[in-house]
């Protein structure tokens, strides 16, 4: 089994979407994680709190130093992921497009190095 | 070159794709597959021409690849896992103790196994997480048996870039586990469309370069007809398959016709029928005889219909330009692309209403394309508006960067500016 990552970007300035299409995409996204869980093809995911959140620590001689906010300032930002264990490429593009239908937002898809352990 | 030489680059343009996919599908990993064929062929190159050409010279490839590829695998502990594993999900026994591939010189081609794994080939090299461009390379490469050096000067870019994108799309195949296998039956329909537009864009580049001096690449039209022949084998029931081999053959027949001693393109209404490939016209037509019978319309027989009308007329004057707006109705009701309504109204123009053609034009959304210009240049010609016609021949000429074309277009505008506007310039080759 492959590992792959799916991630949610969302671009900044882009018209929020109503109240109530963000219920419409929770749900959703709920049920679409219960379905990854009932086919064992979740490991882990979640959305993210805004990029305004982030921190940077990086280590110089020894000492980190802090930043405040994302390491790359763009106008595409990370606002969630999923780690999910698929056979192939195809399986993953599977769950891809369902992810992208339940969020409402295009999925980047990508392999992980190290094959899933079981 | 030797005979045994010329045996061996034959041997090599049929055989490596087949060697490769069953490589490939032994060892899950294509990179590998690749390069043991091109050593088994240097080895080839090696023995050969002393030994004499063993009686099936694809499968002593195979054997001798396949041998290397089990030396390489044992030697290598970091691929060993990898291949192993992958050895264990196909079912395969890759790993089988070494056989001789001079004494078993008629080894392991099983003919139903053999299209099997080309077909997978196909598909893994025409995935749709590949860019178009790369699944282009990448199945010339693997399928076709094209060196790196020859794709790079078909499609005009430095060897090391072509090289550079090859490798990539290697890793991405085994990086993010492109699988090696035909689609579900399911997805097979939208798959295979995938494919079908590789070929097509393979062909049409070599039968038109979209740019440099020829009017095209006469090598790749070639390729891309033997990869379809190689696609209708494996997918013999497919009508759309048939109808892109046909719409080829048949388009492909004119090309002695195209040319002019000058190197212009020669339009089809002035092309010396006596020179058509009649070989080809012939296959051609009998696929699309029975596309016709089966009765299951796509896009590529359609249109091979229509080259097939075209076929039909021996001059100019006789095509029979109702029957080709009624294929091209049909053809816009199941594929509404600019193109096609552009090539219909230009149907509609020969049929005789250039006036409702030009009215046809208006709308369509081909501002950037120049065969769109060079149509209305030859409609508002044949209604007398010359000042219009030069206008958008300035606009066709701007756009064009073949240098066949171009010299058709100048042409065209010498004989607008020169008050010869009596001579119909068509300005595209419907079909």
């Amino acid at each position: 089994m492959n590992q792959y990552l799916l991630s949610v970007f969302s671009v900044e300035g882009a018209p929020t979407p109503s109240a109530e299409a963000m219920q419409r995409a929770y749900h959703d996204v709920d049920v679409f994680n219960a379905k990854l869980m009932e086919k064992k093809a979740w490991v882990f995911g979640g959305g993210l709190h805004p990029p305004g959140t982030a921190t940077v620590v990086r280590v110089q001689a020894g000492e980190a130093l802090l930043t405040d906010g994302p390491f790359a300032e763009a106008k595409e930002h990370l606002g969630g992921f999923w780690v999910i264990k698929a056979p192939d490429l195809d399986a993953a593009l599977a769950w891809a497009k369902e992810a992208s239908v339940a969020c409402a937002n295009p999925v980047e898809v990508r392999p992980f190095q190290d094959p899933a352990e079981d | 070159m030797s005979s045994t030489a010329a045996e061996i680059a034959r041997t090599f343009r049929d055989g490596a794709g087949r060697a490769t996919a069953t490589l490939a599908r032994s060892f899950g990993d294509l990179d590998l597959a690749e390069e043991m064929v091109q050593e088994a062929f240097a080895v080839a190159l090696e023995r050969w021409p002393s030994s004499g050409i063993p009686p099936s010279p694809v499968g002593w490839i195979v054997t001798t690849a396949r041998n290397r590829a089990i030396d390489r695998v044992r030697r290598e502990s970091t691929r060993d896992e990898r291949q192993r594993e992958s050895v264990r999900l196909h079912g395969r026994d890759a790993l089988e103790p070494d056989s001789d591939p001079d004494a078993a010189p008629d080894a392991p081609m099983d003919p139903a196994a053999v299209l099997d794994d080309q077909l997978r080939l196909v598909f893994t090299c025409c995935h749709p997480a590949l860019a178009l461009p790369t699944r282009v390379a990448l199945t010339l490469r693997l399928v076709g048996g094209l060196q790196t050096a020859e794709i790079a000067r078909a499609f005009l870019v430095p060897e090391p870039t072509m090289a550079q994108r090859l490798v990539r799309a290697k890793h991405k195949i085994r990086a993010a586990g492109i699988p090696y296998r035909v689609p579900a039956i399911d997805e097979l329909p939208e798959r295979l469309q995938g494919v079908l537009a590789v070929l097509y864009l393979v062909f049409n580049e070599g039968y038109v370069a979209s740019s440099g001096d020829a009017v095209g690449r006469e090598d790749l039209a070639r390729e891309s007809i033997r990869l379809t022949r190689g696609l209708v084998e494996c997918l013999p029931n497919e009508p759309e398959v048939q109808g892109l081999l046909a719409l080829q053959l048949l388009t492909e027949s004119r090309r002695a016709a195209r040319v002019a001693d000058d190197g212009a393109l020669v339009l089809l209404r002035d092309q010396d029928r006596g020179r058509w490939d009649r070989v080809l016209v012939a296959e051609g037509q009998s696929i699309v005889r029975a596309c016709l019978r089966r009765n299951a319309p796509g896009p590529y027989q359609i249109q091979a219909a229509i080259a097939a009308v075209h076929a039909d007329a021996e001059r100019a004057q006789d095509t029979d330009w109702s029957q080709i707006v009624a294929l091209y109705d049909h053809l816009l009701a199941i594929a509404p692309t600019p193109i096609v309504a552009l090539n219909r109204a230009i149907a509609v123009g020969e049929l005789g209403d250039p006036a409702a053609a030009l009215a046809l034009l208006d709308g369509l959304a081909l501002d950037s394309y120049h065969l769109y210009h060079a149509a209305r240049a030859d409609l508002l010609a044949r209604l007398g508006r010359i000042d219009g016609a030069l206008a958008a021949l300035a606009q066709a000429i701007a756009l064009t960067q073949n240098g066949a074309e171009l010299r058709l277009l100048h042409a065209r505008r010498e004989g607008l500016r020169g008050g010869a506007s009596n001579g119909r310039a068509q300005a595209h080759e419907p079909g």
